[in-house]
């Protein structure tokens, strides 16, 4: 036995590859408090109950430790997906406005066209060569062009943009290290940067409005009235951050999966309709957020038959719900006609996933395209090597042998 | 599974919702016997929710208002005939044209129909409608097309009050009239009520209440207005006659089964008892016709007019008559029931009627986002959401658990402790004072009801 608590096992790099069976642990431990006063979460119906729970807390301010609190209180406010109601609804309503329905149903079908545009011309770039790397070469431009494109970030602003989000996301990462602390202030440093960014270029839309989302929050308020200054610009690097780092994964791990289930990938190519069953259980079988750090409960609560404190902060451990056997059945089975699939994958309750309409059509039409053009594609390391990351987990680089198809496919340029 | 379940001949009277969704569970539970569905209405299954919201705002024509289907049926589909008995002896359903059908098991999912204007002479004035069926819609939606210079609704409930905001959402003039206290207050109690009286006025209705029709107008044939209990008369060229629903069970008078105006009763399974109370084993019922015991209000017996119990009985039902004893299910589903008027989504778990107290647990009525839950003797049995619906989920939890009521304080969008208030609803049956039950595990074929002792 490790004397090592659960958490430092799962945060311990050597787990990246396969945290899976710490989480079976994690489930056959129940609520399992570890030796910093932080509890982890593991089951699905519990961890349905706390998602739901409007007594659990999104905003670290909350938390009992003061030097969690102080090192969320410098720099900018956080953003929507840090605060709780009502503050929360309502600037999620507002940045909803632009993106989806009620008031913009069509935005993410529209960008259909251009997704299959941008993936095929990505693929295209693989012609030539017998090894690509997946995520340099197409998992990480593809949605960050589409999410630099959505918002309407000229294209020249993109290797800034992907330096900052890199540098907030290494700070998300709270294993313990050396240089935390100067992640962290790096973190804070690149995310205000961001911010001034993208509140200088709304600040350009609204003089000079162009057909894209950060255009049309300047302009098109609603009855409510328009986002603050700041709110906009937590907000558009918050959508800008979400929208970069998730979605890579979910590529990556779901051409990870398929090419170590050629049976799978097989019943994909002949029935290519499976596809959005299969990104589902993709993000239940290898879920790009794998918990929620971030939680804490705002009153006593008991969960499993265990009392958290207030204060304490609450680990949500999605990637482990996803696999809990008393919800899914042999769930640790890739099975990408799964029906009966409420998977944890974007979450749930009122933080749940602003973009998963975006992020589902970014990866059934990547998914796709990869299949149908990739011939004889073979992984050339098996694990690959693994971001640092315990939190947003996914390979840094997926290198795949394969020679690549012209695309045949009718209408889809 | 026993091969027999699985074949033989399944009648299904009744063919909207509960009766589509029946028919397609039976398909993929492996019923591959003769499928029979008869439906008085000419139309294919469609689906009423649009016909009082999208369909009078000319969003959605009443006939694109079809229900998706999930998957074929491969049925026999006798639409435009009705239903005009049952024998149960010679296990036959008997159709008002003369004809006969055989049944092995039937399941009745005949639903209910708009209670018409009491008095027949002013309810066929041009100009006086309910609304029930596509073809009501697209009548009202017509009417509201042509410009009336003021539509009387009558009756403040769901419906009644869906219309008038689709009358104002149009511009139109509309005055609501309902004898009770406020709009909603029979389904949803005092507060939520006072909130729906304020928010139908804030939207220009003209709204009265504690007063009632007595009677409608007419000139040549045509409605001119209408008269109140308290005297005043209004002009209105059109009247929705919303007063609620009337269960199909007049067509079963002679069946020996236990249907009366308030349903077609039946057992956790959907099996229909007979007038005696004894359970039958090869008739079933579903939906809006049902009245079926729940163990989380008491054993009471529920009829529900919704949208979500009609899909949910409808698929207990249908795996239960093509499954052995052991296999059965129970119909444990905590009710649950949508609307949108005025610009909001109200939304609603459990029964709010069975509850003796409220109180507002997150938001406030100012902010016009709430959710007010409901208690009965110190347990949770009910919540509304306006405009905050992602929160149900851990209510229903609440209520699936007999959790205490108050529930815990704390929430981030309500820190201080709630105030608890009486609920004035309608006071739930008298009850003898017995043990509490919970839902038990989370998988349909799992779920079980646990009795905690009393006390
Ligand atoms: C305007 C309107 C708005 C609504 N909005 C909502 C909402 O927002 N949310 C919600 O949860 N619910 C709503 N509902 C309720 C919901 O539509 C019903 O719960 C649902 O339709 C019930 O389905 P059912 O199949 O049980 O009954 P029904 O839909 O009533 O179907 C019964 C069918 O059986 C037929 N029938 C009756 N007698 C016979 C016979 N003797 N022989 C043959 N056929 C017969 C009827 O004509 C009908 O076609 C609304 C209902 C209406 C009318
Ligand atoms: C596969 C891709 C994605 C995955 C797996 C994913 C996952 C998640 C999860 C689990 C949450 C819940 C966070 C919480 O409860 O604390 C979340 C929230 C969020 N996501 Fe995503 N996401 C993805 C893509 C996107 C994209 C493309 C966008 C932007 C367009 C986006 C924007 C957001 C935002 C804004 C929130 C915060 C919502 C709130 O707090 O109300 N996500 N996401």
């Amino acid at each position: 036995m490790s004397t090592e608590t659960l958490l430092e096992r799962i945060n311990d790099y050597a787990h990246r590859a396969d945290p899976y069976p710490l989480y079976a642990e994690l489930r056959e431990h129940g609520v399992a408090r570890q030796n910093d006063g932080s509890f982890l979460v593991g089951t699905y119906h519990e961890v349905a109950a706390l998602l739901h729970d409007p007594r659990i807390s999104s905003d670290v301010r909350h938390r009992t430790d003061p030097d969690e609190v102080r090192a969320r209180s410098d720099g900018l406010p956080p953003s929507f997906i840090a605060v709780d109601d009502p503050e929360h609804d309502r600037l999620r309503r507002l940045a909803m406005r632009p993106f989806g329905p009620p008031h913009s149903p069509g935005r993410i079908d529209a960008l259909h066209g251009a997704l299959v545009g941008i993936a095929g011309e990505l693929i295209d770039g693989f012609r030539g060569r017998d090894r690509i790397d997946l995520v340099d070469d197409f998992a990480y431009p593809l949605p960050v062009t589409v999410i630099c494109r959505l918002l309407g970030v000229p294209r020249e602003d993109m290797p800034a943009l992907r330096a900052w989000t890199d540098t907030v996301i290494a700070s998300l990462d709270r294993s313990p290290g050396e240089e935390t602390w100067e992640r962290q202030q790096a973190g804070t440093a690149a995310r205000t940067e961001m911010a001034e960014y993208l509140g200088e270029l709304a600040d350009r839309r609204r003089a000079d409005p162009a057909d894209d989302m950060i255009s049309a929050l300047v302009h098109d308020a609603g009855p409510e009235g328009p986002l603050a200054r700041w709110e906009l610009m937590t907000t558009l690097t918050l959508l800008m951050i979400a929208g970069h780092e998730t979605t890579v994964n979910l590529i990556t791990n779901g051409m990870l999966t398929l090419l170590r289930q050629p049976d799978a990938l097989e019943r994909l190519r002949r029935e290519p309709e499976l596809m959005p069953s299969a990104v589902e259980e993709l993000l239940r079988y290898e879920p790009p957020v794998q918990m929620l750090p971030q939680r804490t409960p705002l009153t006593d609560i008991e969960v499993g038959g265990v009392t958290v404190p207030r204060g304490a902060p609450l680990y949500l451990m999605l990637a482990s719900a996803n696999r809990d056997p008393l919800r899914f059945e042999d769930p640790d089975r890739f099975d990408p006609a799964r029906r009966d699939n409420e998977h944890f994958g974007f979450g749930s309750g009122v933080h749940s996933c602003f973009g998963a309409p975006l992020a589902r059509l970014e990866a059934q039409v990547a998914l796709a395209a990869l299949l149908r053009r990739l011939e004889g594609p073979r992984l050339v390391a098996d694990p690959p090597p693994y971001r640092h990351s315990p939190i947003l987990r996914g390979p840094r680089h997926l290198l795949i042998d394969c020679t690549t198809k012209d695309d045949g496919a009718p209408g889809e340029s | 599974m026993t091969g027999e379940l699985t074949q033989g001949r399944i009648v299904i009277v009744g063919a909207s919702l509960a009766g589509l969704r029946a028919a397609e569970t039976l398909r993929a539970e492996g019923f591959g016997g003769e499928l029979t569905l008869v439906g008085d209405e000419p139309h294919p299954p469609y689906d009423r929710p649009p016909l009082s919201k999208q369909v009078l705002l000319g969003r959605v024509a009443a006939a694109d208002a079809g229900l998706p289907a999930r998957r074929p049926v491969d049925a026999h589909w006798k639409l435009g005939v009705r239903a005009s008995g049952v024998d149960p002896v010679t296990k036959e359903v008997l159709l008002a044209d003369g004809g006969r059908l055989p049944y092995d098991r039937l399941l009745i999912a005949t639903g209910t129909r708009a209670r018409p204007w009491p008095n027949p002479e002013e309810a066929r004035l041009d100009g006086v409608l309910t609304v029930r069926t596509m073809e009501d819609a697209a009548g009202l939606a017509e009417r509201l097309d042509a410009g009336p210079r003021r539509v009387l609704v009558i009756g403040a409930g769901f419906t009644g009050s869906e219309i008038a905001s689709a009358c104002r959402e149009r511009g139109l003039a509309v005055t609501v009239a309902e004898r009770g206290p406020a709009p909603l207050v029979g389904a949803l109690g005092g507060t939520l009520g006072a909130f729906a009286a304020r928010l139908q006025r804030a939207h220009g209705v003209h709204l009265r209440c504690g007063v009632t029709v007595t009677s409608l107008l007419g000139s040549g044939g045509r409605l001119t207005g209408a008269e109140f209990s308290d005297g005043t008369r209004i002009e209105a060229d059109v009247a929705v006659v919303a007063l609620g629903a009337v269960r199909n069970t007049e067509w079963l008078a002679d069946s020996g089964l236990a249907a009366g105006p308030r349903g077609l009763a039946c057992d956790a399974g959907c099996r229909a008892f007979t007038m005696y109370g004894i359970v039958t084993d090869d008739v079933f019922v579903a939906g809006d016709v049902a009245r079926f015991p729940h163990p989380l209000f008491e054993y009471q017996m529920l009829s529900l007019e919704h949208w979500g119990n009609a899909v949910e009985q409808a698929e207990v039902a249908a795996h239960n008559m093509v499954s052995p004893g052991p296999r059965r299910r129970p119909h444990l589903a905590v009710p649950a029931f949508w609307s949108s008027q005025f610009g909001l989504n109200i939304k609603s778990v459990g029964v709010p009627t069975f509850s003796d107290q409220v109180t507002i647990a997150q938001g406030s009525v100012e902010e016009g986002r709430l959710v007010v839950v409901y208690g009965y003797r110190g347990r949770v049995t009910a919540a509304v959401s306006v405009n905050r619906a992602k929160w149900l989920e851990h209510y229903r939890r609440l209520i699936e658990t007999a959790a205490p009521f108050p529930p815990a304080p704390g929430a981030a969008d309500r820190p201080e402790a709630p105030r608890v208030v009486p609920s004035d609803v309608p006071d739930p049956k008298v009850l003898s004072h017995g043990p509490t039950v919970a839902l038990t595990g989370h998988l349909p074929d799992r779920r079980l009801a646990v009795v905690r002792p009393a006390g």
